[in-house]
């Protein structure tokens, strides 16, 4: 158990120290000093709202990975929660802004409103794939684009959208719809929906260690055929997959519109699906590594101002990033092969002691 | 990339149902599908009243547009032959962008192009390094060349090109390729497509905005494109390439280096979707690189190369639809762009009495209920919302890609990952 946890944290660490030398050479070719960026990107935690501001978007980009991480289980890669937390959000926005229900009610029935809506804009590329082959990787990154395009429509004057100051937004939801937050003064105000995130985590771990529903779809993921053997429908697992990924993808901007904004303004943060892939391969899937995953992602996204502010380029910060998520996975590879390879010195010595060494060499492939 | 991955079954999708009758050779389908295509949209434009469809204009637009995605398609199809799915275009293209850029203020036009194939190169590199050394899943390495890509380009652009235009979106222009025309031929088309006569004035259209204003690029790219063919289907050193896609432990046992193959295909991929990159810096007036500029480009390339069933013809087919969508926004309003519906209409009805005539009813009767719902979406609306406009080629694409995936062949191993000496 320690050797097997010490191979899953040894990774991770491997990539984030490699990705920090990367970007400090990075800095140094131009002429700033990578240890007083650190300096100023830890100092910068302390200030005003901003470890607050970690939390909230520990939560937002936690969601993001844990839709990515569905689609990874059963190696799906749906790069379409960009645009299904868009409609999400949007769609809920819209409607949340309609209803008249009392206090909890009302802001349940826009969760529920988010992640049909993100689950409905999965449906289109989950049909395509199993009824015509095409590779969920195009059609999602199409649906993206289109996202875009119809949130635009859809927020017109004449749509939907409202001129708030000099910003295009929906109706704002009403007090009833909002989520109240945990208020800390000057340090800002904790999302209520911070725990949506945990409790997504929790239901994920819960359903993908001890259900059957899980335990098909990681089986699938591993090797379709002896999946299809063993009696599970690709096809419907496919769907399936792919709608849940969409539907919890459809309550990532749920946190920023019912706890501060109230409502989708036409500067809807943008991003978080993209960050949430790159965070589920950090975290290899499970919901704790996301957890942690998240928290550093959100750490580097908010230190870009401190960056700013001594005059290094912000940037580095998503080179960071982007070195962090391609090392871990090359780490991954070769952690793997290590182990296998101890494996199979493991195995050879134990099967040498008890056999002779020339029936031991049929297995050097 | 693989689209027969569906699972069991899949494979009897991309087998072909019967042996043909008889085959009409490549260059005659290529003639008809042009004839088909020119057709339509000259039907079109004289039943909608919409000029701007077959416009020399047009067609330039559709030229400068389409060229990046031939080139980012090309890309796909080295990378593809040689079995490695690279999703990656994207960030390689972008790595393109800044590259031509800052070759371009440095040396001009013939230096951005190189400069954009090599950073394209270097991001081949990486992915090939991660693929191929280290056997990392293709479309997760992809994906984080992606982020890296615009992450390191976005940091580039903020270090050397912000002192010199003040804005750390984009780069100060730089001097663009001289065009030609081929005269008095380009002059002759122009008289004849302001006569407005019906079909002639529309061939005439389209073959005037080939042959006025060309620039280099367009030469580049389509010597590209031989060479491509050329180089995979016409050498050895091709052959060996394509083995790899096909059956790499085949390939191995006879001798064949995969590893080389497979890293020499991946950086060539690279270098073609930066090539890709240049030409939209080229392309683009002012001749600047700015932020977001490739917009998924890449990804279409991927498309192109799919709806051309990872062939150089097939692909430039596929970038040429997809650079028309594109170019039609461009050079006219959402009104003609909605026009573009009409001339699905048509296809759908083309392709109705030829499936009667090859007796497949039922693929009939999808066809015409397809152009009845989109005649009637036609009908009830006058243009295209403009929020939409920018999306045309995506939603394209996504068409497209629905409705052509079937009788494609992607290489046997694609995908599929590859260590020497593991082959069973």
């Amino acid at each position: 158990m320690t050797a097997k946890l010490r191979s899953t944290l040894l990774a991770p660490t491997l990539a984030i120290a490699f990705s920090a030398l990367l970007c400090a050479l990075a800095l140094l070719a131009s002429g700033a000093n990578p240890a007083d960026a650190l300096g100023v990107m830890i100092g910068h935690v302390g200030k005003g709202q901003v470890a607050v501001d970690i939390v909230n978007s520990t939560a937002i980009y936690m969601l993001a990975a844990l839709a990515a991480a569905i689609g990874f289980q059963m190696n799906l890669l749906n790069i379409g929660i960009e645009g299904q937390y868009r409609i999400g959000a949007l769609v809920a926005a819209i409607v949340g802004s309609a209803l008249v229900l009392p206090p909890v009610l009302h802001w349940l029935v826009i969760l529920v409103v988010a992640s049909l809506a993100g689950a409905l804009w999965a449906l289109l590329p989950a049909i395509l794939k199993v009824t015509r082959g095409v590779h969920e990787v195009l059609s999602t990154i199409m649906m993206n684009a289109i996202a875009f395009g119809l949130a635009a429509y859809l927020i017109r004057r004449d749509m939907f959208g409202i001129l708030v100051g000099n910003n295009v937004s929906t109706e704002p939801i009403p007090d009833s719809g909002r989520v109240p937050g945990i208020d800390l003064g000057d340090r800002g105000t904790v999302f209520g929906l911070v725990f949506l995130a945990v409790v997504v985590a929790a239901v994920y771990g819960i359903v993908m260690k001890r259900t059957r529903f899980g335990f098909e779809l990681k089986a699938s993921g591993e090797s379709p055929t002896a999946a299809a053997a063993g009696g599970v429908n690709a096809k419907k697992m496919v769907v399936v997959s792919l709608l849940v990924s969409g539907a919890v993808a459809g309550l990532v901007g749920m946190p920023e519109i019912l706890g501060r904004d109230h409502a989708y303004t036409l500067n809807f943060a943008a991003g978080y699906g993209f960050a949430g892939i790159g965070i589920a391969l950090l975290g290899r899937n499970h919901p704790v590594g996301i957890a942690f995953g998240s928290l550093l992602w959100a750490f580097l996204e908010k230190s870009k101002v401190a960056l700013d502010n001594v005059g290094v380029p912000r940037e580095i910060a998503t080179i960071m990033q982007g070195s962090i998520v391609l090392s871990v996975v090359v780490a991954y590879e070769i952690v793997k092969r290590m182990d296998l390879a101890a494996e199979q010195r493991r195995v050879g010595r134990a099967l040498g002691t008890a056999k002779p060494a020339e029936q031991v060499g049929g297995d050097g492939k | 990339m693989s689209t027969a991955d569906t699972g069991p079954g899949s494979s009897v999708m991309t087998m072909p149902a019967a042996p043909r009758r008889r085959t009409l050779p490549a260059w005659a389908i290529f003639l008809i599908g042009v004839v088909a295509v020119v057709g339509v949209l000259a039907t079109t434009s004289y039943l909608t009243g919409k000029p701007a469809l077959t416009s020399s204009l047009t067609m330039q637009n559709t030229v400068t547009l389409g060229v990046p995605i031939l080139l980012a398609g090309l890309g796909g199809i080295w990378a593809e032959r040689s079995g490695m799915i690279n999703i990656g275009l994207e960030g390689m293209m972008v790595l393109g962008t800044w590259g031509a850029a800052w070759g371009g203020l440095h040396g001009g036009p013939w230096v951005a192009v190189l400069s954009g194939a090599l950073f394209g190169a270097l991001g081949g590199l990486l992915h090939a390094i991660a693929t191929v050394t280290f056997g990392v899943n293709h479309i997760v390495s992809g994906v984080a060349i992606n982020l890296l890509g615009m992450g390191v380009t976005k940091y580039l652009a903020v270090l050397i090109f912000e002192p010199l235009s003040q804005n750390p979106r984009d780069s100060p222009p730089i001097e663009q390729f001289e065009t030609f025309s081929a005269q008095p031929l380009g002059d002759w088309l122009t008289d004849l497509e302001n006569e407005q006569r019906v079909v002639i004035s529309d061939v005439a259209g389209l073959l005037g905005g080939l042959v006025t204003r060309v620039s280099p690029m367009l030469i580049i790219t389509i010597l590209l494109v031989v060479g491509t063919y050329l180089v995979l289907w016409r050498s050895r050193f091709g052959l060996r390439l394509r083995s790899c896609g096909e059956n790499p432990v085949a390939a191995e046992s006879l001798g064949v280096n995969v590893y080389f193959h497979k890293y020499v295909a991946v950086v060539m991929s690279g270098a073609l979707a930066g090539i890709g990159g240049a030409a939209l810096v080229l392309g683009s007036s002012p001749s600047i690189y700015s932020e977001g500029q490739t917009a998924n480009r890449g990804f279409i390339g991927l498309a192109a190369m799919i709806f051309g069933n990872w062939t150089p013809g097939g692909t430039l087919a596929g970038a040429t639809l997809f650079g028309y969508a594109d170019g039609l926004r461009l050079s006219a309003g959402p009104e003609t762009v909605h026009a573009l519906l009409y001339a699905a209409v048509i296809s759908a009805g083309l392709l109705v009495i030829w499936q009667l005539w090859r007796r497949k009813w039922r693929t009939a009767m999808l066809a015409a209920v397809g152009a009845v719902v989109v005649y009637a979406l036609y009908y009830a609306s006058d243009e295209l919302p403009t929020q939409f406009l920018p999306y045309t080629p995506h939603i394209i694409t996504l068409v497209v890609l629905a409705l052509a995936a079937q009788r494609l062949r992607p290489p046997a191993a694609n995908g599929v990952p590859y260590r020497r000496g593991e082959g069973d």
